[in-house]
């Protein structure tokens, strides 16, 4: 069961990029942090959930050719960061693209779809991916 | 603090050494370390080793088993084994440093190891993902290379480097591995077929990523006073720093400098009294050719922007303003992670004590070795002097 508790408790944010901001300086994190790096003690306690920005550009990018076990049937494809809107930088995959046409500062926005799955009869793992946003 | 001094240095061959295993590996280069420091197994009263993952052999506990097989068991010598992902080695030796430094130990053999060839491509490759964020980075579908790529990418259309200047520090590595006999290869090559390397994660492709190895490499660390009594060639431990930095690399403000690189080597060079222009050789962590043109960056070699300059005219060889990664580096000489650091620091001394044969730098008096886990998470910064 530990695999499905594992899955369950990242739910909010593999689904709908829930992170955190710090209530004492305001800092914003993704993935979520039960303490601030910064304020440390000082927020301890006061963090509470944050939702980041689904829409941001391009800051860089790369296309997998050599990939793990569980993407194979997905390869070639591509992973990126985003910056988002909000100022986050956030790792995840491109998908519903062409390619040849992904640029650093492409506009993209993040969707729900499945990351992958634990065999036939384990759990299917979702979260977000970015499409282009046209 | 007591000064700290290297007596004897160990290696194995690295490469896919099917007939031997990871204990047998590990004892060779422990054996040949205390030999050439003319020393006994008997006068070891610590051992520091690092290695990355038990994953690959299936075995935890490796501190012990290492104790065992190395014959310290039977005087119930102290093991420790360091983990710290890529910088795995150069942590333990960090930590044999500190242990002989404090005065808690006299003799220290610090060892690494890793045997990655006892399984199949993919899992070795998932496990070295794993020194990336595993949760955030690897389940979500990137890759380690994917992140070097990213990495690349950026620092392209950033302008600090090409790539075929990342590229050539490939073929740097090669150059030298070449004339390394303990290399896994010993094969020159040129910019092209680097560059036309099939892709792994683009822009990254074969031939900018280092390869899996078995290996082990070792080192005898006394205190100097010590050393200059024993009548063998030593060398001088100046300095030994270490920095961390975030697990993922999407945490950081700046994705083309390793900070941890830069304040490591910032507190090295402080203790060791000496500034970056002073290193005459140096080995630093190409696990990507990309991490060899930061590092070169990042240590203060050269100016941002100017390091793929300097490696593509050709100008970090053996007789070049600094020269970089002579046994070949991770990329040519090959990368049994937990051995990579710890063999870094054997190159290194083997440099300043005038033994590198025809890889010899002339009149080497300061060399570094920079060992990286995962993408900059962590990093230490040794630096050697000649006596």
């Amino acid at each position: 069961m530990s695999a499905v508790a594992k899955e369950w408790r990242e739910i909010p944010a593999r689904y709908n990029l829930e992170g955190s901001e710090c209530g004492n300086c305001g800092r914003k994190y993704f993935p979520k942090r039960n303490m601030c790096p910064h304020c440390r003690r000082n927020g301890f306690g006061k963090m509470r959930p944050y939702d980041v920005s689904k829409k941001g550009k391009i800051f860089t990018f790369s296309i997998i050719h050599d990939a793990p076990e569980a993407n194979r049937d997905l390869k070639p494809y591509a992973v990126a960061m985003v910056r988002t809107d909000d100022g986050l930088l956030i790792s995840g995959q491109l998908t519903d693209v062409d390619l040849a046409q992904i640029e650093i500062g492409m506009r993209v926005r993040a969707v729900l779809r499945k990351l992958g799955d634990a065999g036939p009869s384990g759990i299917i793992h979702y979260g977000f991916k970015f499409v282009p946003d046209l | 603090m007591r000064e700290v001094a290297i007596v004897g240095t160990g290696v194995t061959k690295f490469g896919e050494l099917w007939d031997k295993s990871f204990r047998a590996i590990g004892i060779e280069a422990g054996i040949k370390a205390i030999e050439d420091a003319g020393m006994s197994g008997s006068e070891v009263d610590g051992v520091y080793f690092g290695n990355m993952s038990s994953r690959f052999i299936n075995q935890q506990h490796i501190d012990a088993l290492i104790a065992d097989y190395s014959g310290m068991a039977t005087r119930n010598v102290p093991a420790v084994r360091t983990e710290a992902g890529g910088a795995s080695g150069g942590v333990a030796f960090r930590q044999g440093v500190m242990a002989v430094a404090s005065g808690m130990n006299d003799v220290v053999l610090v060892g690494g190891a890793e045997k990655m060839t006892d399984m199949d491509d993919a899992g070795t490759a998932l496990i070295m993902d794993s020194t990336a964020d595993a949760e955030w980075e690897v389940s979500m579908g990137l890759t380690l290379t994917s992140l070097y790529a990213m990495i690349a990418r950026r620092m392209i259309y950033d302008g600090i480097a090409t790539r075929e200047e990342i590229a050539s520090f490939a073929v740097n590595a090669h150059k030298h591995g070449a004339l390394n006999p303990n290399a896994q290869y010993r094969k020159a090559v040129s910019l092209e077929t680097v560059m036309r390397s099939g892709p792994v994660a683009e822009p990254l492709g074969m031939f900018d990523c280092a390869p899996y190895s078995d290996g082990a490499a070792a080192v005898v660390l006394v205190p100097l006073e010590h050393a200059k009594k024993m009548g063998v060639d030593y060398v001088k431990v100046s300095a030994t720093a270490q920095a961390s930095d975030t697990l993922a690399l999407f945490q950081r403000e700046d994705i083309t400098t390793f900070k941890a690189t830069t304040v490591a080597a910032k507190e090295a060079y402080k203790i060791a009294g000496i500034e970056a222009k002073d290193i005459d050789v140096a080995e630093v962590h190409d696990d990507y050719t990309v991490g060899g043109i930061m590092a070169l960056q990042d240590l203060g070699f050269f100016k941002k922007g100017e390091a793929g300059k300097a490696v593509l005219e050709d100008r970090v060889s053996i007789d070049g303003e600094v020269a970089i990664n002579t046994s070949g580096g991770l990329k040519a000489a090959g990368y049994p992670v937990g051995a990579a650091g710890v063999a870094q620091i054997v190159e290194i001394t083997n440099q300043l004590r005038n033994r590198a044969d025809n890889r010899q730098v002339k009149d080497a008096k300061y060399g570094l070795a920079q060992s990286v886990g995962g993408t900059g998470s962590a990093v230490t910064v040794s630096i050697l002097e000649a006596i």
